[in-house]
C-alpha cells in the first residue's frame, strides 16, 4: 500500500492508502475525498479531478501529456504543479506523496 | 403555458414523439419507436448530434458495446445514425427544451428557447447528464455580469462593436472569435494560461499575425477579479504567468472553457426525481406523467446502471408503450427484424 495525503484548501488534510496502480483520482473517490469531482471518470475529458502536487513530489509525479496539459485549459487558477488526478498513475515512488485539492473545480 | 395561447400560435409542428436529447440513447429511441410506426422528432441543444459520445470522447474506444468490440465514441454516433435513417425523423439543433406542459387535449405542448413550439403525443427524455452549458470561471461575482458584461457566445456581433473585448481560452471558439471580433471591437485581447493554442493551426497562424500587427494583444494568464459595478464590467485582474499582477481595462469578457452538464430545464417539468434524475418505472420506462419517458443517463431506477447498452434495452421496452398511446387502435404484434416482412419494409430492406 501507498500512502496518499490529500490536503483541502482550509488546511484540514487526509491520508489515505492507495493500491499501487489505481490513478490519484480513483484513490480519491475511493476515499470520499471532498474536491475530486471526477465527472468523466479518469477519461481526461473534464478536467474537474484537478489537483496541485506539492512541489517537492514533481519530479517523481512527472510533467503532463499533451492531452493533458489542454484539458487543464478547462481547470481554473492553473499553476506550475497542476496536473489532473486521474492521469498520474499510484507507483510504490509515489509512497508519501502530498497533493493540494483546488477551491473550485469550476 | 395556457393550451388557447399554445394552440392561438401558428406554426406549431405536430408530431407523434419528441425526442429531447441526440444521444446515443436518443437516437436509438428514434429506431425502436419507428419499428412501431411513430414519427419522431428529436431536438438537441449541441449542434451536432451524439451527446456525451461525440462531446466529450468522439476519439476515445468504448470497449462494452455488444458485438462491436470496439468503437469511438464519434463512430458510434456515425453508425446509429445510419441505423435509424430510414425512419426520416425531423432534427432540431441548438436549441434547448425550455418548457414541457400537458395541454387539455391530453397532447405535450414544448417550447425551445428559441420560442419553437412542438405539440406531441408523447415524449421521450434522452438528456442524459443534462443540457450541455458553457462552463462559469469560479470567479467572485461573475454571476452579476453575465448577460451584460460576460457572454459564453456571440449572439450578435454588433454588440462588441467599440468595446475593449477580453476573450479567454486556447481553443478554435477563442481563436474564432479573436479574429472576427478583432476588427469591431475598440480593442481586442486574447488571454490564455500559456502560450500554446489547441484551435486549427491556421487560426492560430492569423492570430499571431494580428498581435504582430499590432491589432490583438496576446497575454498569457488568467483572470483572478473583475471589477466594475451593476454589472457593466471596468477592468479585470490577471495573473501572468510570471506570477505579476496585471489590471487591464475592458468591458465585455468571452470566457470560453468548454462545457459541463447541468441538468437544467428538466427539473422544472413537475416530474419525480431521484437525486437530479427522472424516476422510472422498469416495464415502460415511464415517468410520474403518462407519456412522458425518461431512458439513458438521464433515468432512474433500482440498480440503474449509466451504460449505452442499458440506454439501448430501456428504448425498446418504452417503445411498446409509447404505441399504446400514439395507435391506440393498433394492436401491437411482436416481430423480428430478421423475418418480419412489414419491419423490413420500413427499414427499407430490399
Ligand atoms: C469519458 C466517458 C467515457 C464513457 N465510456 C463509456 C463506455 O465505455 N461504455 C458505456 O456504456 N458508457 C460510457 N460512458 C457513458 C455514456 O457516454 C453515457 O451513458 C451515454 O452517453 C448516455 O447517453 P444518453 O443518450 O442517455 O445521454 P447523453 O449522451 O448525455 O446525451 C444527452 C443529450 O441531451 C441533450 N439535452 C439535455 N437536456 C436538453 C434539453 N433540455 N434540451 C435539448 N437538449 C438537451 C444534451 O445536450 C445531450 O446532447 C462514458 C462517458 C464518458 C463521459
Ligand atoms: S476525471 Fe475527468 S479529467 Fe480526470
Amino acid at each position: 500500500m501507498v500512502k496518499l495525503t490529500f490536503v483541502q484548501p482550509d488546511g484540514a488534510s487526509r491520508t489515505v492508502d492507495a493500491e499501487p496502480g489505481v490513478t490519484v483520482m480513483e484513490a480519491a473517490k475511493l476515499n470520499d475525498i471532498p474536491g475530486i469531482e471526477a465527472e468523466c471518470g479518469g477519461a481526461c475529458a473534464c478536467a474537474t479531478c484537478h489537483v496541485y502536487v506539492d512541489p517537492e513530489w514533481v519530479d517523481k509525479t512527472g510533467k503532463p501529456e499533451a492531452i493533458e496539459e489542454d484539458m487543464l485549459d478547462f481547470a481554473f487558477d492553473v499553476r506550475k504543479e497542476s496536473r489532473l488526478s486521474c492521469q498520474i498513475k499510484v507507483t510504490p515512488d509515489l509512497d508519501g506523496l502530498t497533493v493540494r485539492v483546488p477551491a473550485k473545480q469550476f | 403555458m395556457a393550451l388557447d395561447e399554445a394552440v392561438a400560435v401558428t406554426g406549431a409542428t405536430e408530431i407523434d414523439a419528441v425526442v429531447i436529447g441526440a444521444g446515443p440513447v436518443g437516437l436509438f429511441a428514434v429506431f425502436e419507436l419507428g419499428l412501431v410506426d411513430i414519427k419522431t422528432l428529436v431536438i438537441d441543444i449541441l449542434d451536432r448530434p451524439g451527446g456525451q459520445c461525440a462531446e466529450l470522447y468522439p476519439e476515445k474506444p468504448i470497449y462494452d458495446i455488444p458485438a462491436l468490440p470496439t468503437v469511438t465514441g464519434q463512430e458510434l454516433t456515425d453508425r446509429l445514425l445510419e441505423q435509424i435513417k430510414p425512419f426520416g425523423a425531423q432534427f432540431v439543433f441548438g436549441e434547448r427544451v425550455d418548457e414541457l406542459q400537458r395541454g387539455e387535449d391530453g397532447r405535450f405542448h414544448l417550447k425551445t428557447d428559441a420560442g419553437r413550439e412542438i405539440v406531441a403525443k408523447v415524449v421521450v427524455i434522452a438528456a442524459g447528464g443534462g443540457s450541455f452549458t458553457p462552463k462559469r470561471p469560479p470567479l467572485e461575482g461573475i454571476e452579476a455580469y453575465e448577460g451584460k458584461s460576460v457572454h459564453y457566445a456571440v449572439r450578435r456581433m454588433e454588440d462588441f462593436r467599440g468595446k475593449d473585448v477580453l476573450i479567454v481560452g486556447g481553443g478554435d471558439s477563442a481563436l474564432d472569435w479573436t479574429l472576427n471580433l478583432a476588427p469591431l471591437a475598440k480593442s481586442l485581447t486574447l488571454m490564455h494560461r500559456r502560450d500554446e493554442f489547441r484551435g486549427a493551426p491556421h487560426s492560430v497562424e492569423q492570430m499571431r499575425a494580428l498581435v504582430a500587427e499590432g491589432k490583438v494583444s496576446l497575454v498569457i494568464g488568467q483572470v483572478t477579479k473583475l471589477h466594475g459595478e451593476t454589472g457593466n464590467l471596468e477592468a479585470v485582474t490577471a495573473k501572468t504567468s510570471d506570477g505579476a499582477e496585471q489590471r487591464l481595462a475592458v468591458n465585455a469578457i468571452l470566457p470560453f472553457f468548454g462545457l459541463t452538464m447541468k441538468l437544467g430545464p428538466v427539473a422544472h417539468w413537475g416530474l419525480n426525481l431521484n437525486e437530479n434524475l427522472v424516476l422510472v418505472d422498469t416495464e415502460k420506462f415511464e415517468t410520474s406523467e403518462k407519456g412522458i419517458f425518461a431512458v439513458g443517463d438521464i433515468n432512474w431506477y433500482p440498480g440503474k446502471l449509466k451504460l449505452i447498452l442499458s440506454g439501448f434495452h430501456e428504448v425498446a421496452l418504452m417503445a411498446q408503450q409509447a404505441h399504446k398511446y400514439v395507435h391506440p387502435e393498433k394492436k401491437l404484434m411482436f416481430q423480428y427484424t430478421t423475418s418480419s416482412s412489414s419491419l423490413q419494409k420500413k427499414l427499407g430492406v430490399k
